[in-house]
């Protein structure tokens, strides 16, 4: 069933953004007739390497053969044009016009007096037919059939242009069983005609079920090309995760340090801190010393809670207690006067001010401590940046270099400076590591781990679970604006008990 | 949904025939339409009722005549409606472009040519605003409200007083008044190049939306612009294109306008792309695009021009009062298209 050549093949696939290597000598083949699985976790640049097939990015350096010749698309109609299309994670189909128009959309059936539209009709209902779709009326409009039948919809336009390759970019993340068996037989009835079918998906239930071929990602780097049946699932997580394994466990290892810290009072206390319209009365306390995680989907209230603790907004219920003194957090001044530092998931817009130096934007937080009246002299700025600047292994160290040069992983890192020089016992570090190569990721994990090692409290909040799992002694996890529970982190947490609990807190309210 | 698949497909692909249900249920997009098209007939039998004198050849000659140029407006701004964009400055485009058309008329161009000029410069501001939508990336509100200052700042540069075109001039053969039906004394079916010129461009329209690639992408990129570039679809030309098409429109209807009136000022068409857009929006198109025909529009452009003539007709209702009609008529289309929209949601 393996044909000896490759309808797509990618070689040596190089993209840089801004401050990221998104992907670096990656490789990846897809042959007719095989369905064939993506896999890495989140950021590994999976979707960046379907839009370099596609055209959507360009490719600083690599080479893309389709069907024999090498080839660079200029976007997804051009890439449809050459037979490949691409059905993406949302539906994109437009719910104003009917099912059949959507099918045929761009490839109506013309005749001498315009669209045809009696023969695009039954176009578009052969290509229904073909996926086993025939009892959809094409003229029903898009938008009252259900979320998976309209993902379906989208594929039978792949089979209008008469695309030999088909990407499916984590099409089952909003389906049930039912639906994800359906979109199986599709897929499967594709590949036996023939169709090359590039699958991406985070169940490894349906990767299993499904693909004959892995292509594991990591970090934007390749590791490897497996066949299904030879790879089994906890090869295949290690795979993904990856040799960092063993250092992450040992950054992992302070875990255990959560129980020397119960039961004496804790740092930072509080009770039904709260804010109407943000986020409903939170019970937090965050241990000297100790990661605390806040984990949630986006939207979930983790910012907000964050943005509580330090007083960037003021709450509206709760009773705070900061190393066992009654105190009023209401203002960024008074948190910082509590020593309580606060660093923005919005760097750009809310942290770096980009056309002040390092220096600058390192000594802000001090100097607005100190207040304006007393200026810190150039030689503490320069004691300053030297200190951190080496500490954190700012590249390039240079402090006089507008801070717009630098590339986001080292603008962190002076961010992280600029509080942590305000010398806070409690530090709310809300996404340190998004947007950022792997490289620096790692050494703002290390630096965050050696900071509660030294007894700073640490609140940290991530959208990549892996990452909260593997610095926080407790996760706080929050849902809707609420906390929904809270997990001592063990051998046994992984990412998905934090999945697992939101979502049969979902099913069950 | 698995359910649907295991079935057995039948050997034949034909088409499922509609349900006779799903065929007699008016279909949410449509309502609004139709709505106007129920008002326009009830406006129709009150005045007749009220007036008399409605339902008779002058009296629909005169209408069609008179708001020849609005429902030109109209299908122009029903194309950029639909993809979501909004043009302010069409009737900014009218004054510019039938003052140039009137200064070279007089200066002894030939007519044909001042009148193809007259067109093109509404593409002209019709290229312009597209480009500072597609390119620059500019709302289309603040694109076409640049635009509308630049035509109206032109016009008024080059003369802020009646330019009266000779009444011997070629331009004005345009309204000659052809006698369609003669009826009894004054009540003759009349008709002019100008309403011809309407109609033929109503129906391009409506060819162009419903049996086009060109119309169908419109509609997409109204339905969801994201989705139209994903689907392959050439998003970027066709909003370049409504914005042309509009603009070319507006300068198409200077030439109808001036035929007719045989003037042209600086101020003239202040406020018209607001009653263009009223025709479109009563015409049952939806503000934020992706539903609506082009029909629809014509419609509202005739619900504006009966309002006129009931008003007149009617004596006791002061002209001030016009605009407050129209914005109540107005008003009501738009919580009829709430209506519509959250309807939609809800399925």
């Amino acid at each position: 069933m393996a044909p000896t050549e490759p309808i797509v093949e990618m070689e040596d696939i190089s993209i840089e953004f801004p401050g990221v290597k998104a992907l670096q000598n990656v490789r990846f083949r897809l042959f007719p007739g095989e369905v064939h699985t993506l896999m890495g976790e989140n950021g590994a640049g999976k979707s960046t390497l379907i839009k370099a097939l596609t055209g959507v990015y360009k490719i600083d350096s690599g080479t893309i053969t389709v069907a024999g010749g090498p080839r660079s698309f200029s976007g997804t109609a051009d890439a449809q044009n050459a037979g490949i299309s691409t059905v993406y994670q949302e539906v994109n189909l437009c719910d104003n016009l009917t099912v059949g128009e959507n099918v045929m959309l761009g490839h109506e059936i013309r005749g001498p007096f315009g669209i045809n539209w009696k023969k695009t009709h039954e176009a578009a209902h052969e290509a229904l037919v073909s996926l086993g779709l025939g009892d959809l009326d094409p003229q029903q409009p898009l938008s009252s059939i259900s979320l998976a039948l309209q993902q379906l919809v989208a594929i039978s336009r792949a089979m209008v242009t008469n695309s030999k390759v088909l990407i499916l970019d984590e099409p089952t993340s909003s389906l049930d069983a039912n639906e994800v068996e359906g979109l199986f037989q599709v897929m499967r009835r594709l590949r036996d005609q023939g169709v090359a079918i590039l699958f991406v998906s985070h169940f490894l239930d349906q990767v299993y079920a499904i693909s004959d071929r892995l292509t594991v990602l990591r970090n934007g780097e390749f590791v490897g090309e497996y066949m299904t049946p030879e790879l089994n699932r906890t090869e295949l997580i290690s795979k993904m995760i990856g040799k960092d394994y063993g250092t992450l466990a040992a950054l992992g290892s302070n875990r255990g340090r959560v129980a020397a810290t119960e039961g004496t009072p804790a740092f930072y206390k509080a009770t039904d801190l709260g804010r109407k319209g943000s986020i409903e009365p939170v019970d937090i306390e965050v241990h000297a010393g100790e990661v605390v995680g806040l984990a949630g989907l986006l939207g979930s209230g983790r910012t907000e809670l964050g943005r509580l603790i330090y007083g960037a907004d003021r709450p509206d219920s709760g009773e705070v207690t900061i190393d066992g003194v009654t105190s009023e957090v209401h203002s960024p001044i008074a948190g910082l006067s509590k020593k309580i530092a606060f660093s923005t998931e919005n760097r750009r817009d809310e942290g770096i001010i980009g056309d002040l130096t390092v220096r600058e934007n390192l000594i802000l937080a001090v100097q607005a401590r100190r207040g304006w009246a007393r200026p810190l002299s150039r030689r503490e700025q320069n004691e300053l940046c030297e200190k951190y600047l080496l500490e954190l292994n700012v590249r390039p160290s240079d402090p006089e270099r507008p801070i717009k040069n630098l590339s986001g992983g080292n603008q962190q890192k002076v961010l992280l400076g600029r509080w942590l020089a305000t010398k806070p016992e409690l530090i709310v570090l809300d996404e340190p590591t998004r947007g950022i190569d792997v490289g620096a990721k790692a050494e703002i994990q290390e630096a965050i781990a050696a900071l509660a090692e030294d007894g700073m409290s640490v609140v940290f909040i991530s959208s990549e679970l892996e990452e909260v799992v593997r610095l926080s002694e407790r996760i706080v996890v929050l849902k809707d604006h609420r906390k929904i529970g809270e997990i001592v982190n063990g051998p046994d947490v992984t990412a998905d008990t934090i999945v697992d609990l939101i979502a049969t807190e979902g099913s069950a309210s | 949904m698995s359910t649907l698949i295991d079935r057995p497909t039948q050997g034949a692909p034909v088409t499922p025939k509609r349900s006779l249900r799903s065929r007699l249920t008016p279909n949410l997009e449509t309502l609004p339409t139709l709505a106007a098209v129920v008002i326009f007939i009830g406006m129709v039998i009150y005045g007749e009722i009220a007036y008399g004198r409605i339902v008779q050849f002058s009296t629909i000659s005169n209408l069609l005549i008179n708001n020849s140029y609005l429902i030109i407006l109209a299908v122009g701004l029903t194309f950029v409606i639909l993809t979501g964009g909004v043009d302010l400055s069409v009737g900014a485009v009218i004054a510019i472009s039938s003052l140039v058309g009137v200064m070279l008329a007089n200066a002894g161009w030939n007519p044909g040519v001042v009148m193809v000029l007259m067109i093109l410069i509404g593409s002209a501001f019709g290229i312009a605003s597209g480009v500072l939508v597609q390119y620059f990336n500019v709302q289309p509100f603040i694109a076409t409200l640049a635009m509308m200052f630049l035509a109206r700042g032109l016009a008024s540069m080059l003369s802020t007083t009646p330019e009266r075109l000779d009444d011997d001039s070629p331009i004005r053969a345009l309204s000659t008044e052809w006698k369609v039906v003669d009826g009894p004394k004054i009540n003759d079916l009349i008709t002019t190049p100008n309403v011809l010129i309407a109609a033929l461009v109503v129906i391009v329209a409506f060819f162009v939306l419903h049996r086009t690639r060109l119309g169908r992408t419109v509609y997409a990129i109204g339905g969801s612009e994201q989705s139209a570039l994903l689907m392959g679809l050439p998003v970027v030309r066709t909003k370049l294109l409504v914005y042309v098409i509009s603009g070319t429109l507006a300068g198409l209807a200077a030439v109808v306008y001036t035929s007719k009136l045989g003037i042209a000022q600086n101020i003239t068409g202040v406020g018209w792309e607001l009653d263009a857009i009223a025709a479109v929006i009563i015409g049952g198109t939806l503000l934020t695009g992706g539903a609506g025909f082009v029909l629809g529009s014509v419609i509202g452009a005739l619900v504006l021009g009966l309002m006129n003539v009931l008003i007149t007709r009617d004596g006791s209702i002061p002209p001030e009062a016009t605009t407050i009609i129209t914005g109540g008529i107005l008003l009501v289309f738009v919580l009829l298209q709430r209506l519509v929209v959250s309807r939609k949601r809800k399925t």
